[in-house]
């Protein structure tokens, strides 16, 4: 067998585990129990996206650094829907002030929510074994 | 115009290049003084002007150096095409520009702006792998490794591309882990297809620089192609660790992470195996800066493979040490890849170049790479204990605690812009003719080729 043959045998292999493996990626439900987002959520995230609070801030320690990561921000002591619409309003010294209407923040709050529901981050205390493994916590 | 089209892409590369390196700059003084340029444009529009630069910079010079080297080896199926290919993607930046800089987004992470953008980008890769299967397919018998990664990386491109938009379809989006990893899948992904074009160049370059009379063609080179390929295809998820995704979709992505060890194995084994005295041509541009980016292949390769290990990664994951990373490997990696690239365009071209004021731009680049590498790790260490203290500690206090780190980080990146910038200007010069060539007529353009003899 010529070795362009063999070449296309393994990426017709590999095209379709990577096909199987796509399709569980997109279909399986995943560990969190919280359940789907409702529409003002999703109303919240396009809040999120239009402002790309991403930049600056993460979910899941998953975005820019230059803010703290907000994915339990809901449920931190002292942190609620005012203490959030009062840095949205305001800004700091870094973050500038957005000008969003009430149901939009609002809607941010109830989008960051959510996200709190689906899990923990950062996780401080977890569990590993003797191959680097850890054991996620999961709400 | 078939030989040229190359050049308008590497060009347009060069610029964005510079256009990226001043907003990194711009965007890192925040960090120093927060309120900078806060009421012209703030940090959260200028990091994607920043962002979507430079990952065009990667795309454009990849795109460009295949154009010309196809040309080189095969007549190029359709210059029209290659030349919408770029106009698509031209006008489609600019939009892009003038959108973020109004403050108009909708995007996500690395691609904020608006996804009906998306469209036309879309359009302009399938534009290019129409044009490049066009021109090898029944031309060429035995492909070259180079040839598949090319290929491989268009393909696979156009797909994850299309995949980091899935979120604007409600069963998507409505379940926001799912969500969130398809997302980062598409990520990992889209970064693998663009370094397949990135690498496969490194491999071609290599192989022309070497005058190896069987290019690209070993049996050890197609299995490194098939392992990358398969860290492409499964080992995206060690940037999704901390999500709640199923436990499987994480072991899978560690086991396949950990191949890559095996790149890193076997580079130290070539290393102490290729200490030979220098030719003339290693002393070339272009193999100079493909040594460079050997070296930071093998740096960041063992960073990532560290950081891919979960006890590891999860101290280092939401730290800068995952920027270092991302700058080690675009900067580090792909930008000497490509600009030795560039470099190898201009010589084999015998065009005029100031080689001894790019060999010192060469030096203070890495330097100054060096310099800004360390300092990011350092502000990731700092980011760790920080995040680790028991203390509930607000952010500005990390700021104060890290200001050493920032004001190191901002210098060694003013050096690493200005010598990018003065580096780009002079390859862009050199340049220049084949762009005079482009909009001459089609007389003077055989005047040109006759005179010059080289088309």
């Amino acid at each position: 067998m010529s070795r362009r043959h063999q070449n296309m045998i393994v990426m017709v292999i590999l095209i379709i585990l990577v096909t199987g493996y796509d399709i569980l990626i997109y279909t399986q439900p995943d560990s969190s129990t919280a359940p789907m987002m409702s529409d003002t959520a999703l109303e919240g995230e396009k809040v999120w996206q239009r402002n790309n609070c991403a930049s600056c801030h993460q979910l899941y320690g998953l975005g820019g650094y230059l803010g703290p990561d907000l994915t339990n921000i809901t449920s931190a002591r002292g942190k609620d829907e005012v203490y959030i619409n009062a840095f949205v309003e305001s800004g700091t010294e870094t973050m500038p002030s957005f000008q969003l209407s009430d149901r939009e923040k609002h809607e941010l709050f109830v989008f960051l929510d959510h996200v709190n529901k689906t899990g923990y981050y950062p996780l401080k205390n977890v569990e590993f074994n003797s191959v680097g493994w850890g054991a996620l916590k999961y709400r | 115009m078939q030989k040229k089209i190359g050049s308008l892409f590497l060009v347009s590369a060069l610029i964005l290049l510079i256009i990226g390196a001043v907003a990194g700059v711009l965007i890192s003084v925040n960090y120093i003084l927060p309120d900078f340029m806060k009421e012209l444009i703030p940090f959260n529009q200028l990091r994607p002007i920043h962002t979507t630069s430079v990952v065009s910079w990667i795309v454009l010079a990849a795109t460009g150096g295949v154009y010309y080297y196809i040309n080189q080896e095969v007549k190029l199926y359709s210059p029209r095409i290659a030349f919408a290919h770029y106009l698509l993607f031209a006008f489609t930046f600019f939009g892009i520009l003038i959108s973020l800089i109004s403050g108009q987004m909708g995007g996500r992470e690395y691609l904020v702006f608006h996804p009906a953008f998306m469209i036309p980008i879309l359009a302009g890769w399938i534009l290019f792998g129409w044009n490049y299967f066009r021109s090898l397919i029944g031309k060429v018998r035995d492909w070259p490794v180079y040839y598949w990664m090319w290929g491989t990386g268009i393909v696979f491109m156009v797909f994850h591309l299309s995949e980091s938009n899935f979120w604007v379809f409600d069963y998507f989006r409505k379940d926001f882990i799912r969500d969130m990893t398809v997302q980062w899948k598409s990520y990992g992904s889209f970064v693998g297809s663009w370094n397949m074009l990135v690498y496969g160049t490194a491999i071609y370059l290599m192989a022309k620089i070497k005058n190896d009379q069987n290019p690209g063609r070993g049996k050890l080179l197609f299995f490194f192609y098939f392992l990358g390929l398969t860290n492409l295809m499964f080992g995206w998820a060690h940037h999704t660790y901390p999500l709640p995704t199923l436990p499987w979709v994480r072991y899978v992505a560690y086991g396949i992470s950990m191949t890559e060890w095996i790149i890193f194995i076997r580079m130290i084994y070539v290393w102490s195996r290729s200490l030979e005295k220098s030719t003339k041509k290693d002393r070339s541009l272009s193999y100079r800066f493909l040594i460079a980016s050997d070296i930071w292949v093998f740096l960041n390769l063992l960073m990532a493979l560290l950081m891919s290990i979960p006890y590891l990664n999860n101290f280092s994951h939401g730290t800068h040490i995952t920027v270092a990373h991302s700058m080690g490997t675009t900067i580090g990696i792909n930008t000497m890849i490509l600009l030795a690239s560039v470099s190898y365009i201009i010589e084999t071209n015998r065009r005029s170049i100031r080689k001894k004021a790019i060999t010192r731009l060469f030096y203070t680049i890495n330097i100054a790479l060096g310099g800004f590498w360390i300092s990011l790790i350092a502000m990731g260490v700092k980011k760790i204990i920080w995040i680790r203290s028991t203390d509930v500690q607000l952010t500005q206090a990390l700021h104060e605690e890290s200001h050493a780190f920032y004001v190191l980080f901002i210098l060694f990146g003013v050096i690493l812009c200005g010598a990018l910038i003065a580096l780009s200007l002079y390859m862009i010069r050199a340049l220049l003719p084949d762009l005079y060539y482009l909009i001459l007529p089609k007389s003077l353009q055989k005047e040109w080729d006759h005179v010059y003899g080289e088309n």
